[in-house]
């Protein structure tokens, strides 16, 4: 029976190009529903893998309770040194805790490609700590800031969508001004913020605290003992988690906004496309009915003759979902943009077309086919022999 | 008989054929509607909210406090009617709901916001009650609350001095729109300036978030802005002036391009439309040389051929992308009732004018090619089947 | 009002097919009275229907005229050609070309929207024709449920409508049976003795010009002889 189905299937295959115009249909509506599925999905992978990416599991950041994110985080000075000194985070090498106080501000800057309008930039004052805590940040041109001054380091990610923060200008915030003297990278969320001294952006913002404490966790019940004592400690009110915990929660929001999005997109485009293969498949049928019926009225059987229609259909389906697929790829893959984050501010990604997600896309491109080839194919499997033969 | 009644007649010659074009039609369409929705609500750019206020905020951010001590200086500018501010207190109704939520100064607010409609008595209540807030119509009907209700609402940046997060405020009174418009932005809520200034655990006092500035020209918009930027420049308040109608698009920019997404993905949906709904009309024009060329003989003109092909697109189109629409339409107005007014995707003028201008482009472009074959086909050739 | 309903005078047709070209009809001249029934037969190839389709309005001669009805049709342009054929002439093919997608009367009424006529006129007129072909009850049925004579008698029918004075038909019996063939050809002639249409018909069955006035032979696009 598989050689019947697979014979028919060779000969129908052949005869493709005589039918280019049903085919063609089928081929470029699949294209356009995986190309759209996956290039949505590439947005949200792209973000939350970038937030995700953000955060490590041995470090906690520590904010004020009841706070959400960062910005809405601040704490004075007391409460900062106080909570340095609690169990479970571990010490440097000369004792003192492995902890950085740290202060989000924001500047404007403007959009490299619209330069009516300025968005919103995190600016976060830290302590010398912050750089041992995140070692895959680097500086990769020109140099760190020096303490005391109004200097900044800007990652890539800001470099790349915004315009005014290269090495050398002055970013104005709050009446002062500021130069920018390096850009790091550290591959993740840090990339679309710029960093400057803590103490510098204190004075010159007229804070006294912090909005954060990122702290080294010691040993793996550090998280414990650290959030039991903070509990215990009737002077502290603060929310300790791990840092990526922290970024995950972050991207939720975007994420379920995105999902939603494309699953509704991808539905409505999946139906039209279901359609638009029906038809193609019944004009397809039509075409091979002569064809069809003398097989039959050799001696194939029913099932062999629906066989081979849905092979039909399933390539072409295929066909059109690698299509879309390449096509979302070569377009979209590792386009950089930038969206509101949580705070308010900017997070620069790029959209990620993997692996898995262009497999997601072929499924769907096979289901659609498969529902598209299904109904032509068993009406091929019974169109009267006699009848089909006359036809013209 | 009519010529459109055979025009209908020969679209369904093919019932199945038909339907599924149409199918195809109709889906496009519900996706076009609802995008197109969703991109009207971040760009609408908020026409409605006109010209005479302008709104103050720090440079650097919104989030950025600026002290109220600048007000007398506000007002002292010509051209400025009257000042008033608002500060986010980013209210938060039950578990997680964020409500959108500032502390005000109830008279000025009352004075630059005339397209609120609540009775005076209320708005007195609401200058009086030290715990007073009052809530947009939308925002109370959501979630039940009466006036004289004691509402609790928590604030995720601001504590009470006892060191909860936890508030509770009266409610006296419910403020509805002067219009359509205005009546669908009342999902906002406030509270009284002096009594945050006075019970929030930071000691923050006297600062606000936003200056809104009523103008007494409209037309003043321009110098006005350029005056105040300019009296704050370098100091530690810098200011950034704008109408209230560019805020809010560049509110909107932030999220990032919803416009070009939107574009981006109606593009694939119609193009593969286009080849859908093209094929379907070369195919049946195809079939028919020898009948039309039998209209030919009949004295039918090479023009009513035309006629007649571009006649039959478009009316698959059209009732495809009417029926589309309102598919869109009952589903956008179903999301604005189940998420109480906060989606406003119902589809409205716009979004029905684009349609329909889209229902004749794409006619054009399905039909044109087939019927220019129709009309060139030459009667004797295509009688004898050439 | 002339004596003559068709006059083709030195009427040449040549067809180019690809980048031959060849010659239909030699200078070919022709009357043909009101009120005649003719019957123009040959072999395949003689030019016959091409000098039917000229005849019609169907077609352009290449070189020499063509006056019907006291109007000359050879360089009429295609809009003013379609205009008169609409009032002037009615069409039967051996292949009946009506549209499948409308019933019987539907399809008769069909050239009526080229007029000015009211719905209600436009239904008689229908009615009248449909009358006339005996087909009245089958008015509202669709091609595919008529036989090939009653659907032939439609296409008369349709032919009719618009009362033109001459009716041109191409092989209108080809497609039909012995028996059936008579009736419509009974019909034809009726039209032309009691109605006083002028018929030019191509046939290549001798049975069917019997039904005539008068038949012409044509060969290698020439007129061999006039036979009473």
């Amino acid at each position: 029976m598989l050689n019947q189905a697979i014979a028919i299937s060779a000969l129908g295959i052949r005869s493709i190009p005589e039918r280019w115009a049903p085919s063609l249909v089928i081929v470029i509506g699949l294209a356009g529903v995986v190309a759209v599925f996956t290039a949505l999905l590439a947005m949200a992978t792209g973000f939350e893998s970038t937030l995700k990416a953000t955060g490590r599991t041995d470090l906690a950041l520590i904010l004020r309770g009841g706070s959400d994110a960062e910005l809405n985080s601040a704490f004075d000075r007391d409460s900062t040194d106080l909570i340095k000194q609690e169990p479970g985070i571990a010490a440097a090498a000369d004792g003192k805790p492995l902890a950085s106080a740290e202060l989000m501000v924001i500047a404007e800057l403007v959009r490299k490609d619209d330069v009516k309008s300025g968005a919103n930039i995190t600016v976060r004052g830290v302590e010398p700590a912050a750089f041992g805590l995140r070692p895959q940040l680097k500086i990769i041109a020109g140099r760190n800031f020096r303490p005391g001054l109004r200097e900044l380091i800007v990652g890539s990610g800001v470099l790349r969508q915004f315009q005014g923060a290269e090495i050398g200008k002055i970013v104005r915030m709050r009446g002062s001004e500021w130069t920018v003297v390096g850009e790091f990278s550290s591959g993740d969320a840090h990339d679309s913020e710029m960093w400057t001294d803590i103490n510098v952006a204190r004075t010159t913002f007229g804070r006294s605290g912090s909005s954060s404490v990122l702290a080294a966790l010691d040993g793996p019940d550090g998280l414990q003992r650290l959030k039991s004592a903070v509990a215990a400690e009737p002077r502290l009110s603060m929310d300790v988690m791990r840092e990526q915990d922290y970024f995950s929660g972050q991207t939720k929001q975007f994420r379920k906004t995105i999902g939603f999005l494309a699953a509704v997109v991808t539905i409505i485009m999946g139906l039209g496309a279901v359609f638009a293969a029906l038809n193609s498949m019944y004009a397809v049928v039509a075409a091979r009915g002569k064809e069809i019926a003398t097989l039959r009225a050799i001696g194939f059987r029913g099932l062999p003759v629906v066989t081979s229609v849905m092979i039909e259909a399933l390539l072409l389906a295929l066909a059109g979902g690698a299509l879309g697929a390449l096509l979302a790829y070569l377009l979209f893959n590792n386009l950089s943009v930038s969206t509101l984050g949580q705070s308010f501010t900017q997070v620069v990604f790029n959209f990620k077309v993997t692996p898995q997600l262009v497999a997601r896309g072929l499924i769907i491109a096979i289901i659609i086919g498969m529902i598209g080839g299904l109904m032509p194919a068993l009406r091929a499997a019974r169109l009267p022999v006699s009848a089909s033969l006359r036809e013209q | 008989m009519t010529r459109s009644g055979f025009v209908v007649a020969n679209l369904f010659r093919k019932r199945t054929r038909t339907i599924l074009t149409l199918l195809s039609v109709i889906m496009a369409f519900l996706l076009f509607g609802l995008l197109q929705s969703v991109n009207t609500i971040f760009n609408a750019g908020a026409d409605f909210v006109g010209a005479t206020r302008l709104f103050v905020q720090a440079r650097v951010s919104f989030t950025s406090p600026l002290p109220v001590s600048m007000v007398p200086k506000l007002e002292a500018i010509p051209g400025v009617a009257r000042v008033a501010y608002q500060q986010w207190f980013g209210g938060v109704w039950q578990e997680n709901t964020p409500l959108i939520m500032f502390a005000t100064d109830p008279q000025r607010y009352h004075d630059v916001y005339p397209e609120w409609v609540m009775p005076d008595a209320e708005w007195q209540a609401f200058a009086r009650t030290r715990t007073g807030m009052i809530a947009g119509k939308q925002l109370a009907d959501q979630y039940g609350w009466k006036i004289g209700q004691k509402i609790p609402i928590s604030s995720n940046i601001y504590p009470q001095k006892n060191g909860s997060k936890a508030w509770v405020f009266d409610l006296v009174g419910i403020f509805d729109g002067k219009d359509e418009d205005w009546k669908k932005r009342t999902n906002l809520a406030f509270l009284q300036q002096d009594y945050f200034d006075e019970a929030n655990q930071f000691g923050v006092k006297g600062r606000t978030n936003f200056f809104i500035l009523k103008l007494t020209d409209p037309a003043k918009a321009q110098a006005v802005t350029k005056t105040v930027d300019g009296m704050f420049e370098n100091s530690p308040d810098e200011t950034k002036t704008q109408t209230e109608k560019d805020f809010n698009i560049s509110f909107v920019k932030q999220i990032g391009d919803i416009g070009l997404i939107v574009r981006w993905i109606l593009f694939a949906v119609f193009f593969t439309l286009l080849l859908v709904v093209g094929n379907t009309m070369a195919q049946s024009v195809r079939e028919r040389i020898p009948e039309l060329a039998v209209l030919k003989t009949l004295g039918f003109s090479d023009g009513s051929v035309l006629g007649f092909v571009l006649a039959e697109a478009f009316a698959l189109v059209l009732l495809g992308g009417l029926i589309g629409l309102t598919l869109a339409s009952i589903a956008g107005a179903m999301v604005e009732k189940g998420t109480g007014g906060q989606f406003q995707l119902a589809l409205d003028g716009s979004v029905w004018l684009l349609g329909v201008v889209a229902i004749v482009l794409m006619s054009l472009a399905v039909g044109l090619l087939p019927a220019l074959r129709a009309r060139r086909l030459r009667i004797v050739d295509a009688l004898a089947g050439r | 009002m002339s004596e003559l309903m068709v006059q083709v005078r030195t009427v040449t047709k040549v067809y180019e097919r690809g980048r031959q070209k060849i010659e239909v009809l030699h200078g070919l001249t022709l009357d043909i009275p009101r009120g005649d029934f003719v019957a123009l037969m040959g072999p395949s190839g003689s030019g016959k229907t091409t000098l039917l389709n000229l005849i019609g309005g169907l077609d352009q001669p290449t070189s020499g005229e063509i006056i019907v009805g006291g109007t000359r049709i050879d360089q009429l342009p295609s809009g003013k050609l379609a205009h008169w054929r609409a009032h002037n002439v009615g069409f039967v093919f051996q292949f009946y070309n009506l549209m499948p997608v409308l019933t019987a009367e539907s399809n008769v009424e069909l050239p009526l929207l080229l007029t000015k006529l009211s719905a209600a006129q436009r239904r008689k007129n229908v009615a009248v024709a449909l009358e006339i072909v005996g087909l009245a009850d089958r008015a509202k049925h669709k091609p595919k449920e008529l036989s090939g004579g009653q659907e032939q008698r439609v296409a008369i029918a349709r032919a009719l409508v618009s009362d033109p004075h001459l009716l041109v038909c191409d092989e209108p019996t080809g497609d039909l049976d012995r028996k059936t063939a008579d009736e419509i050809l009974g019909l034809v002639q009726v039209l032309n003795r009691d109605h006083g249409k002028t018929i030019v018909m191509v046939t290549h069955d001798p049975k069917a010009a019997e039904f005539a006035r008068r038949t012409l032979h044509l060969e290698k696009g020439q007129l061999l002889e006039q036979a009473a």
